[in-house]
């Protein structure tokens, strides 16, 4: 996923869209908005991003997972099988993003790149409902493919990279 | 001026504003598991050594009180759990990159062994009680014929139950505080040296108590090393780990830490036991309750202070 | 590439053969959840076969349309936008989308409520249908044999505003107004069809995502949601259009601008002559355009000959380099440029002629007109349902703002002021009882001891809103409107690059007890004798008419949700060269108003100094959140969670001086020692200036019944007792109140 800081508003639609695609219960989000403001007044700087689980290639969420419930599929995406989690935490502890939550229902949840809605052909609820159309998703191993061309030809950079992720969401700054 | 702040309202229970995902059950079960693994692996280095006679507490008193221990500290665990109903899933497979599943295992074959190495001394532990069945006075003799094979088999098993939780905290790269090297060898001798503790406590005869306060003064010297290490480490390291050092140096774990778990908990009985090396007279239980005290705040410290040290933000 | 769910990597599986044993903690016997569906969300949403309707959105006025998905149970799962709209191109706002709160809120209105006085003390008691409607009934017979119906007035605001507007005029009165015009776009209206002779209207005209250059003067686009104007501006970044922004705080809109100007507040009309002089003066105009299809260029010159980009330096603190730079940035772009018309306009009271200023600066750059600036908007007409004549009343929403010579819609606050006995307009247009619908006028219209002296003096107040909103605590009667994504409405027709229409069917069955605007105008007008403008007997079949004349038909707009239909009017830009009369007296753009000169104004903008605020005190300036329409969500399950109060920005400067710190709860007490109910969290921010303090409006809710929304943050509108009324149109200038910080709570040092 790809998403552009420089047009981001931080409306927060899509953690509403989010939550009303993917049932998430009030109170807990899949998804959510910083805000970074450097400087001092008039020479202000902002920073909006849209936060979420990074599907990282080298996942510790992946790594400690007693059971196995927390998984990678066949493109990258990063899933828990709510069957198999005992609700441990361990996968929570080790997220450096703060991204994975405990389902009032037991389980652990967190974003799953709408991957019910990528079988159908469609986007994932976030990126189809953004006003500013700033977040792109799309296959990183085509380097044809719109998200291949905007990091090769834009600034990017992903968060926490000192933590050794491999995280797979991109901002371009 | 820097701010850095949520525009969506994000406020996940036990997420934000800072983790608190494990509470007190897990430092239980740390404190109760490393406590069972240093009794199991006294116990059985002692039968090795054929040294069982001489201290009988180490191999057959204290040795009841892994498998109580053990119970409580799973029953702790289990009762964190958000999804308690699929616990079994734990066992239907084998993950080597995660510490916990080869805690989940050592757990599953330490804890019975630990009743049946408390079984195999039944008729000595309790003469009073009759054995009614008669397979179970068999049972209990082909224990005792094997005693020293279920000493070789707990060795490894202890000191694996010592260190993974160390190094289950340490594998988190996400909380500064406990991604370092350390913590696994660390736990491991905090365990030894809550056993040891126990042991002087329990014991019965003098011989025992001055040779396990000695093994318990090298251990907390050891282990005093080890957390000076492990500091020097956070101090030498980057933000976030200097972020983390300060919760525990000059924050707000200050007094719980060095307060209790290293003047308390380390020191004193170091001194305490010194003295009592020396020839003074000094009452045992002191520093050894210490000890145990200081063992479980330690673990108190570690899971509450870790949770709250993070990357970003 | 298809993303599949294939089996994950393989590990060493081992089978759960006895090994159960003594070990506690695994429940291995216990064989809940044993099968094998994946995730529960997958199943859900693979099992769930959802039902789309059309609607349009009614959260605020955007009106995008979009499809409601509802399952079979009755609840709505979520709201898409719908793709062919040119409102929001398949992308629905954070509000629409927040949408399925709104129909699942539990603290809606359920049922009538009347009120009444039991052990004492007012309060409201449930009632039927007939009871309320009946009583209305007779309120409304009793206005009329007793004052006329003149005398009862409406306070209105979307569709069910457009109900009670045909209810009203059949019964005889057009005492209309709603506050979108005197509190919020008024000014803008009428300074442009002065200079233009149309008004901007909504949505506004901007060719946004053609444009070279977008000059924002206070307008904080992405702050506000105005849905295309945020895809549009997307666009524009995209295409590397310059954003310059008028701005004392530093907006999103500010982050994303090449130039930001941070101005002083209340002296924009001194930075838009300096540019106008800057732009005449350099040449830099576009000749052509203001030779071809302006008048009074010449007055304009020389009015603006002395004021410079010095002059304004020493008024705006913006530096004269800053000035020319960006006067020439615009000029640059030129035709596609938009000096922004703004939305909420009303904020010193001279605000006509700020957007007059606006406008003739358009005017100077030609892009009224031209593609990266101004469309010529179109809408198409829906036929009106045949009725009978509208009797004509007496006086009516023109006569109460006779003092103001330009007002094209009703004042609020002119009608307000006709129910308050001491004012002087109450003896000539009596006003004795008034109907709300859709508007939360406690928070829309400043002045609150003004509005409740109106309140109690009315013989009767009847509010029609889908929440308990604080203005339902006024009334005598609460009338439970359904949401609209449970009922039909009238037919969407707005002005665009190109006419469509869009229809509002509903998703789901009207929960509790509420029930339709439409059916409640309906029910009131046959009780009162007016059946004859309400042939019908179900809104349904007022739309099927109205789709058939159109060429069109229900079931058709129910699969498609949106008709488009070709332009009649002319192409959407003036070609070159092109001979164009504008609606104006001359003919062209009236850079020089002469009607403006004749009724005693002045005939082209000037400057002049608004009160600052005096020591201690900081001026209370207010905006949008993207996640909230004004006060109407607040209590949105969805959108409270996004965001639940609102917090007081405070330059760092000022938070030293005082003591604050982020997170601290302080209150507010302005020029006229009125204190804030509640208090609110400060956030200390380098984002606003020293002399002014910054809250999202639409929060500090005082009725309890909203749980998630009440005592929440502060209500700016509260704070907002001194109104500067524009002469021109009546509009009330609501920037001009200045407060002052207290750190302790004044409530409890007053109980002492």
């Amino acid at each position: 996923m790809v998403i552009d800081t420089l047009k981001c508003v931080g409306c927060s639609d899509c953690v509403v869209a989010c939550q009303t695609e993917n049932n998430v219960p009030i109170g807990y989000c899949r998804d959510w908005i910083t805000e970074t403001v450097n400087g001092a007044y008039p020479n202000v700087e902002l920073e909006l991003k849209s936060e979420r689980c990074n599907h990282c290639e080298n996942a510790p969420c992946v790594r400690c997972c007693p059971t196995g419930a927390s998984h990678i599929i066949d493109g990258g995406i990063v899933l828990v099988t709510g069957d198999e989690c005992i609700g441990c935490g361990a996968c929570i502890e080790s997220c450096p993003y703060d991204a994975r939550y405990q389902h009032p229902e037991g389980y652990v949840d967190k974003c799953t790149f709408c991957h019910h809605r990528l079988e159908k052909g469609q986007l994932p609820a976030c990126v189809s409902v953004c006003p500013t159309k700033c977040m792109y998703f799309g296959d990183l191993d085509n380097p044809n493919s719109e998200v291949s061309r905007l990091l090769k030809n834009r600034k990017w950079k992903t968060l926490a990279p000192e933590a050794g992720t491999k995280p797979h969401v991109y901002y371009l700054i | 001026m820097q701010e850095e702040i949520f525009v969506s309202g994000r406020n996940i229970p036990n997420i934000d504003p800072s983790l608190e995902v494990w509470h007190w059950p897990i430092s239980v079960y740390l404190f109760l598991g490393g406590l069972a693994a240093g009794l199991l692996l006294f116990a059985a280095v002692v039968t090795i050594l054929n040294k069982d006679k001489e201290y009988p507490t180490s191999v057959k008193y204290a040795s009841m009180v892994p498998p109580v221990a053990l119970s409580l500290g799973l029953l702790a665990l289990v009762y964190d759990l958000t999804h308690p109903l699929y616990t079994w899933q734990l066992y239907t497979i084998i993950r080597l990159e995660s510490p916990m599943s080869w805690g989940a295992w050592v757990l599953l074959v330490t804890t019975p062994l630990s009743f049946l190495w408390v079984f195999s001394y039944f008729s000595e532990l309790f003469p009073k009680w009759n054995l009614k069945f008669e397979f179970l006075k068999n049972f209990e003799k082909f224990l005792k014929k094997n005693r020293k094979n279920m000493a070789y088999a707990l060795v490894p098993l202890s000191i694996i139950l010592g260190v993974y939780t160390g190094i289950l905290l340490s594998a988190f790269n996400a909380r500064p505080l406990w991604n370092n090297a350390i913590l696994g060898p660390l736990f491991l001798t905090s365990g030894l040296s809550t056993a040891a503790a126990t042991i002087i406590l329990l014991a019965k005869n003098a011989k025992e108590r001055h040779l396990f306060g000695k093994i318990d003064l090298a251990l907390i010297i050891i282990e005093l090393g080890l957390i000076v290490h492990m500091i020097m480490g956070m101090y030498a390291g980057s933000e976030v780990q200097l972020d983390a050092m300060h919760l525990l140096i000059g924050g707000e774990f200050t007094l719980m830490f060095f307060g209790f778990v290293v003047i308390l908990g380390l020191i004193i009985p170091g001194i305490l036991e010194a003295m009592e090396i020396k020839g003074y007279k000094v009452p045992v239980a002191i520093p050894a309750i210490l000890v145990l005290i200081g063992g479980l705040i330690f673990r108190f410290v570690m899971v509450e202070a870790g949770q709250i040290t993070r990357y970003l933000y | 590439m298809a993303y599949m769910t294939t089996s994950r990597r393989k590990f060493i599986k081992i089978s759960a053969l006895g090994l159960c044993g003594a070990v506690a903690s695994t429940s291995a016997l216990n064989l809940v959840g044993g099968n094998s569906y994946l995730n529960e969300l997958v199943a859900q949403n693979v099992i769930k076969k959802l039902k789309k309707s059309a609607t349009y959105c009614e959260v605020c006025f955007w009106k995008c349309a979009a499809w409601a998905h509802s399952d079979d149970q009755g609840n709505i799962q979520k709201i898409i936008g719908n793709e062919t709209d040119p409102h929001c191109y398949g992308r629905l706002c954070p509000r629409g989308t927040g949408g399925v709160g709104m129909y699942s809120d539990e603290d809606r209105l359920k049922t009538p409520l009347i009120r009444t006085i039991i052990d004492g003390e007012e309060t409201f008691r449930e009632a039927s249908w007939d009871e309320a409607l009946n009583l209305i009934a007779s309120k409304f017979k009793y206005i009329k044999d007793t004052y006329g119906s003149e005398s009862f007035a409406l306070l209105k605001h979307g569709s069910p505003g457009k109900h009670l507007e045909h209810l009203f005029k059949a019964y005889g009165s057009d005492t209309i107004a709603e506050p979108a015009y005197a509190q919020c776009r008024g000014p803008r209206e009428t300074g442009f069809a002065l200079t233009y002779g149309s008004w901007v209207g909504s949505p506004e005209p901007t060719d946004i995502r053609d444009t070279k250059c977008l000059v924002l003067i206070g307008s904080h686009i992405g702050e506000n949601m105005h849905n295309t104007q945020v895809q549009e501006m997307s666009d524009a970044i995209d295409n590397g259009a310059t954003i310059i922004t008028v701005d004392p705080r530093f907006s999103t809109a500010a982050s994303k601008s090449q130039h930001w100007l941070a101005i002083k507040p209340a002296t924009d009309i001194a930075l838009m002559l300096a540019w106008m002089n800057v732009l005449i003066e350099e040449e830099l105009y576009d000749e052509d355009y203001v030779k071809k299809y302006t008048t009074g260029f010449n007055e304009l010159k020389d009015h603006v000959l002395n004021f410079t980009p010095e002059w304004a330096y020493g008024i705006t603190t913006i530096k004269p380099e800053e000035i020319r730079k960006t006067a020439r940035e615009m000029a640059n772009a030129s035709p596609s440029v938009i000096i922004h018309p703004g939305r909420h306009v009303t904020w010193y009271g001279d605000d006509t002629q700020r957007a007059r200023a606006m406008a003739i600066l358009n005017a100077l750059l030609g892009s009224w007109g031209r593609r990266g600036g101004f469309y010529f908007k179109e809408k198409i007409s829906v036929p009106k349902f045949p009725h009978p004549k509208y009797p004509h009343p007496k006086w009516d929403w023109k006569n109460i703002g006779e003092k103001f010579p330009l007002a094209q819609m009703g004042i609020t606050t002119e009608v307000i002021k006709c129910a308050v006995p001491s004012e002087e307009n109450s003896k000539k247009y009596p006003v004795k009882a008034m109907m709300v619908a859709g508007t939360n006028i406690t928070k829309s219209i400043p002045n609150k001891k003004l509005l409740e002296e109106a309140i109690d003096n009315l013989d009767f107040m009847v509010v029609l809103d889908t929440m308990p909103m604080d203005v339902t605590g006024y009334a005598d009667v609460v009338l439970p409107e359904c949401t609209y994504l449970e009922r039909y409405d009238g037919i969407r027709s707005a002005t665009n690059r190109e006419p469509s229409i869009a229809v509002r069917v509903p998703a789901v069955k009207p929960k509790y007890d509420s029930k339709p605007g439409w059916w409640v105008a309906k029910e009131i007008g046959d009780r009162i004798g007016l059946g004859e403008y309400f042939k019908y007997d179900d809104y349904k079949e007022v739309i099927e008419w109205q789709l058939d004349k159109m060429g069109t038909s229900l079931e058709e707009m129910e699969k498609i949700g949106v008709k488009h239909f070709p332009r009649k009017s002319g192409p959407l830009f003036l070609k070159e060269g092109q001979n164009y009369e504008f609606p104006t007296e001359s003919g062209k753009i009236e850079l020089y108003s002469k009607e403006l000169k004749s009724l005693g104004f002045d005939p082209m903008p000037n400057y002049t100094k608004h009160p600052e605020p005096p020591q201690g005190f900081y001026r209370l300036n207010y905006g949008r959140a993207p996640m909230h329409t004004f006060s109407r969500t607040a209590n949105n399950p969805n959108l409270n969670d996004l965001m639940d109060v609102n917090k007081l920005w405070v330059n760092p400067k000022v938070a030293r001086l005082i003591g604050l710190k982020t997170g601290q709860s302080v209150w507010l007490r302005n020029q006229d020692k009125i204190t804030s109910t509640f208090s609110i969290k400060v956030r200390v921010t380098e984002r606003i200036r020293w002399d002014s303090v910054y809250m999202v409006h639409g929060f500090g809710h005082d009725n309890k019944k909203l749980t998630r929304a009440f005592g929440k943050g502060i209500n700016d509108t509260q704070m907002v007792s001194k109104t500067m009324i524009d002469p021109i149109m009546g509009g009330t200038g609501m920037r001009g109140n200045f407060v002052e910080i207290l750190t302790e709570d004044p409530h409890k040092t007053a109980e002492i």
